[in-house]
């Protein structure tokens, strides 16, 4: 170790000490620290605030906030599953609970806090929980399963997010609220209670102004809850989220200051009494307050790496505003939602029908705002957030921000009326600046900005602003973002799609005719061939369709370097016979051919030469096989783990779906091409959530996940539904298939698709699962078209003379290219290449 | 001195597409477009992928000029004067090609 370095250690591996470590090894000064941290939990930081995630189906590892390799990386040692249990402020050490003990030259406090449970008698039987960490969400897991019944204490945020996750459990659900009204902190009487009417009406049962006076044995359930008004609730389980305290109990042990209701004190540098030790995240308390948000807390981790540098940055409070689904119902608050500021003016709107409460706090100068409350409808939230963090003087009737617009005149803000200064992403400090500097230096997708930037990559609720900053600047810019597919078509190929569909277009020069230009080129032609492929499945090579296809369709083969071709058969699932395999061996020798079992589960059988190909497939067909379509954007493989018929883990039978799938999709023309993958249980031997549709079974049924992929950018796939039996799975995919192939671009992938689309995974689930576009039947008669019309391209081919007279090498002669020469290497052969003409023997096929 | 050859008759050749005949030991990429009843030809070699491909190309047009597309690495190549798009230092012969009543024929000498 080099001992010219300082220590540094930072207690606890939550969400802000983890986002301090990851600010800090960003930051020069990493280099003159050795860098300790004690981890309580038995696993380094994950993302808490989408913990209900765990729920529906996302694991650990899935919630997890390290990169892989992190703390090895920039060499970091981690005390896993140690807690840190004394402070020697004299000796500036640290002794853990294992008993290690450590100096440090600087200390950060990042404790975060605990679920504060009400001191009432009963509050420590076995089926009362709290809802914190992975295994606190374990216990309910197991709880639940034997309860029918549960309470959640507490009608705040948390604790309306904890009775949703009650009520998917299958749990009849209860929130039971001290205050007269659900979240009492940030919504008014009326927002509270139009909240309660729609929380009411989704089957949980609110019980407000209620004060547990003791919990018991219950008669029905396990327990019995009785209230200070006398009356008494039954219930199995009962989950505590009735705020949360600072665990400053290791900073009052060392004599740190803290406040009188908890908190460990910091200034405007977090530090605290003691200028060595710094405190961050939900254990510090500034100014008299505790900070219950991330954001926040990443902001005082990076004034902490600023102060470390000697950089001037101060924490000077921060924005509670926020805004989220809760049980579907869209809640959001906004700065002074209660109006107490001095002269504050408020208007508010509110609609019986539709179920929407909007209200806003104006300066008594109507200038500025102040804050706002929205229940029922949070849509206008970015645009008051920006009037009020930056102060932007308000239009001359305000109430125009909160009433619908009947005209086409919209209350909304343009992002160019936002300075540059202002705060777009608060989760990772993002300002409308950043993003402009990111655009100039090339970035031009939401994609891009997110990678560059990270805007939009925490709690997600900026990402409509930071799409509307993104086009306006580069409509600012003269990037007028052209979208022509190419100089022969001034349309997208979303709007060729309509185009075709509607019109009943069939041909290339049908198209070009009626909406383009000129001859057509080897863009718009395969893509052009493709859509028609889509919509009407007609065989590739008709006369008029095979002009158009892309080089390997055009000869259903994957052309190789030296200009022959690769047959790649399908093995559905990737199961198949000894038979089978025997022919393939028997195929792959006489036409010589060298033979490779591809990533895809399946064989390749590669130089032959486009004459061969007919022959080829005539042996393959006679013996049974069909086209693998390893030559078309459209479906590939789906790949399968061997699953429950054989698999001591197995929980289905995963090569029988992945079959069936890749039969019901086999030969689908698509804007990229798309694979599968189904697993026999969460092991997932088949990976796939590497694929662009993924298939995990679980005791409960099929979990679908979308968009992923491998190849150049890896990305893992999107848990989309859980719980699926396989008609809704079939359902689903048959959808989600469709509308992809409706609105992706040309050789776009689902990852890319699904990261560009407004709204992102949460939009295509309310197209798919909630059909709120009302286009699902017409998605799944699209699909079904495709099914029925199914045909082997290969049958048809070798079954028509006429379509074989393009597999020849020349028109007038039965010669062979006399380029193509291979050379053995391996037992196998290959293309010659020019420097091997020298050391080897050259193989003249016949 | 200009000398034609017939090498097949136009329904040998494929709409919109190319073929390639062996002419002279030479392989020719003969492309058909017979909306506009015109014809091209092309040396079939494709210096980029080093291999004979290029009748195997998608055709169709660049800012009004007829190209067609390798079908390996996808360079453009000018159908009338064998000019690579994307490379001005790269030429392939182009040769004349006409289609007399029903014969397609061609002349080698190109200059
Ligand atoms: C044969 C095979 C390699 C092998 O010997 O294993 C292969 C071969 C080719 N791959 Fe692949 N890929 C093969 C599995 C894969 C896999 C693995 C898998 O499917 O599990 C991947 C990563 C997974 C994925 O796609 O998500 C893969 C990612 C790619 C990519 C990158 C795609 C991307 O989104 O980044 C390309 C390029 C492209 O499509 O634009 C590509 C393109 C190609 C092409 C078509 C390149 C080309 O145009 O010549 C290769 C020609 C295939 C041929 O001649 O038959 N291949 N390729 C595999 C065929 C599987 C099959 O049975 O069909
Ligand atoms: C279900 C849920 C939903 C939420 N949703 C949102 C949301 O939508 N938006 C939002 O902004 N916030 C949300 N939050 C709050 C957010 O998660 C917290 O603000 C954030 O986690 C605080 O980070 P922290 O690092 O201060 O604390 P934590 O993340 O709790 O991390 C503290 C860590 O320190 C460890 N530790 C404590 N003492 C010691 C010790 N002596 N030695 C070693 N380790 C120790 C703890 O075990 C813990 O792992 C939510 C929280 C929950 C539980
Ligand atoms: S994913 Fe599960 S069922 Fe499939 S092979 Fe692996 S362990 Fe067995
Ligand atoms: S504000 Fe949370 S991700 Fe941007």
């Amino acid at each position: 170790m080099n001992t010219s370095k300082k220590t540094l250690v930072v207690i606890g591996n939550g969400m802000v000490g983890h986002h301090f470590l990851t600010s800090l090894v960003n930051s020069p000064i990493k280099e003159t620290y050795h860098i300790v941290t004690f981890c309580e939990e038995p696993r380094a930081a994950y993302d808490r605030v989408h913990l209900s995630a765990f729920f529906s189906g996302q694991t650990a590892d899935d919630l997890s906030l390290v990169e892989p390799g992190f703390f090895e990386q920039h060499g970091i040692t981690l005390h896993i599953g140690d807690k840190a249990a004394q402070i020697n402020r004299e000796e500036q050490t640290v002794l853990s609970d294992k008993g290690v003990l450590i100096h440090y030259d600087t200390l950060v406090l990042a404790t975060g806090s605990f679920p504060f449970v009400p001191p009432v008698p009963g509050h420590d039987r076995p089926e009362c929980l709290v809802y914190r960490t992975i295994e606190d969400l374990e216990a309910i897991a197991t709880v639940a399963q034997k309860s029918k019944v549960g309470v959640v204490v507490g009608g705040g945020l948390l604790g309306l997010e904890a009775a949703k996750a009650l009520h998917d459990l299958g749990l009849k659900t209860h929130v039971v609220e001290f205050a007269p009204r659900l979240m009492a902190v940030q919504l008014d009487e009326a927002g509270g209670a139009l909240l309660r009417h729609k929380i009411e009406h989704l089957g949980v049962t609110v019980h407000t102004g209620k004060n547990t006076q003791l919990i018991t044995d219950g008669e029905h359930c396990f327990n019995k809850m009785c209230f200070a008004d006398g009356e008494e609730l039954e219930t199995d389980l009962i989950l505590f989220s009735a705020g949360i305290r600072p665990r400053d109990d290791i900073a009052r042990a060392c004599g740190l200051e803290v406040g009188p209701r908890g908190g460990i004190v910091i200034d405007n540098q977090c530090k605290t009494s003691d200028a060595n030790i710094y405190a961050i995240g939900e254990c510090a308390l500034w100014n008299g307050m505790i900070y219950g948000l991330v954001a926040p807390g990443y902001a005082m981790a990076r004034t902490v790496v600023a102060d470390l540098a000697s950089q001037p940055a101060s924490f000077t409070g921060a924005d509670m505003s926020t805004k989220l689904k809760l049980m579907g119902v869209d809640v959001a608050s906004i700065g002074d939602a209660h109006a107490k500021s001095q002269g504050a003016l408020t208007y508010t709107y509110q609609n019986g029908d539709l179920e929407i409460y909007k209200r806003i706090v104006v300066s008594a100068d109507k200038k500025h705002l102040l804050g706002a409350v929205l229940v029922g409808d949070a849509s206008g939230y970015s645009t008051l957030l920006q009037y009020c963090l930056n102060g932007i003087e308000l239009p001359e009737h305000p109430d125009t921000l909160i009433l619908p617009s009947r005209s086409d005149e919209s209350g909304g803000l343009g992002p160019d009326a936002l300075p540059l200064s202002a705060q777009i992403c608060s989760c990772y400090d993002v300002s409308k600046g950043d993003i402009c500097q990111a655009i100039e230096a090339g970035c031009s997708t939401v994609g891009d900005l997110k990678a560059c930037t990270k805007a939009g990559s925490g709690c997600g609720g900026c990402a409509a602003l930071v799409k509307s900053v993104l086009n306006s600047e580069l409509t600012k810019q003269g990037i007028t973002v052209n979208t022509d597919l190419c100089e022969h078509f001034a349309y997208t190929r979303q709007d060729l799609f309509t185009l075709i569909k509607v019109e009943k277009i069939t041909t290339f020069d049908d198209l070009i005719e009626k909406h383009g230009h000129g001859l057509g080129c080897d863009i718009c032609k395969p893509t052009v061939a493709s859509i028609l492929a889509s919509n009407w499945n007609d065989f590739v090579l008709k006369p008029e369709l095979a002009p158009l296809q892309d080089s390997n369709d055009a000869f259903l083969a994957n052309i190789q370097k030296d200009g022959t071709y690769s047959v790649v058969p399908r093995i559905a699932g990737g199961e198949i016979s000894p038979d089978m395999l025997i022919t393939l061996g028997q195929v792959g020798k006489k036409y010589q051919l060298y033979t490779k079992i591809t990533g895809g589960q399946r064989v390749d059988l590669f130089g032959a030469r486009v004459e061969q190909l007919p022959l080829i497939w005539k042996d393959l067909i006679d013996a049974g096989f069909e086209s693998g379509h390893a030559y078309g954007k459209s479906l590939r493989t789906v790949k399968s783990c061997v699953g429950s018929n054989w698999c001591r883990y197995g929980v289905d039978d995963s090569v029988g779906l992945a079959i069936e799938l890749e039969n019901r999709y086999k030969g689908l023309r698509s804007p990229h091409k798309i694979k599968f993958a189904v697993s026999g249980c969460t092991r997932e031997c088949a990976e796939a959530q590497g694929k662009d549709v993924g298939i995990i079974a679980t005791e409960h049924g099929w979990s679908l996940y979308v968009c992923g992929n491998g190849g150049m950018k890896p990305r893992h796939a999107d848990l989309f539904a859980t719980h699926l039996d396989k008609e809704t799975l079939i359902e689903y995919i048959d959808r989600f298939l469709s509308f992809y192939i409706r609105t992706a671009d040309r050789l776009q992938r689902t990852s890319v698709w699904m990261e560009n689309m407004e709204g992102g995974l949460d939009y295509l689930k309310s197209v798919i699962i909630e059909d709120n576009l009302g286009l699902c039947e017409q998605l799944e008669a699209q699909m079904q078209h495709v099914v029925d019309t199914y045909q082997c391209e290969w049958k048809t081919t070798i079954e028509d003379e006429s379509k074989l007279k393009r597999f020849k090498h020349f028109i007038n002669s039965d010669q062979a290219d006399d380029n193509i020469v291979f050379i053995e290497e391996r037992g196998q052969l290959r293309p010659a290449e020019t420097k091997d003409q020298k050391h080897f023997k050259l193989v003249e096929v016949a | 001195m200009s000398h034609w050859q017939t090498i097949c008759e136009v329904d040998a050749l494929q709409a919109n597409s190319g073929v390639c005949a062996l002419v002279e030991g030479q392989q020719v990429a003969v492309f058909y477009m017979p909306k506009s009843q015109s014809v091209f030809a092309l040396h079939n070699y494709d210096p980029f992928a080093k291999a004979n491909v290029l009748s195997r190309g998608i055709i169709g047009d660049i800012k009004g000029e007829p190209i067609v597309a390798s079908p390996v690495y996808k360079q453009h190549f000018n159908l009338k004067t064998g000019c690579c798009l994307e490379d001005e230092t790269v030429k392939i012969p182009a040769y004349s090609v006409r289609i007399d009543q029903s014969h397609v024929q061609i002349n080698l000498d190109y200059d």
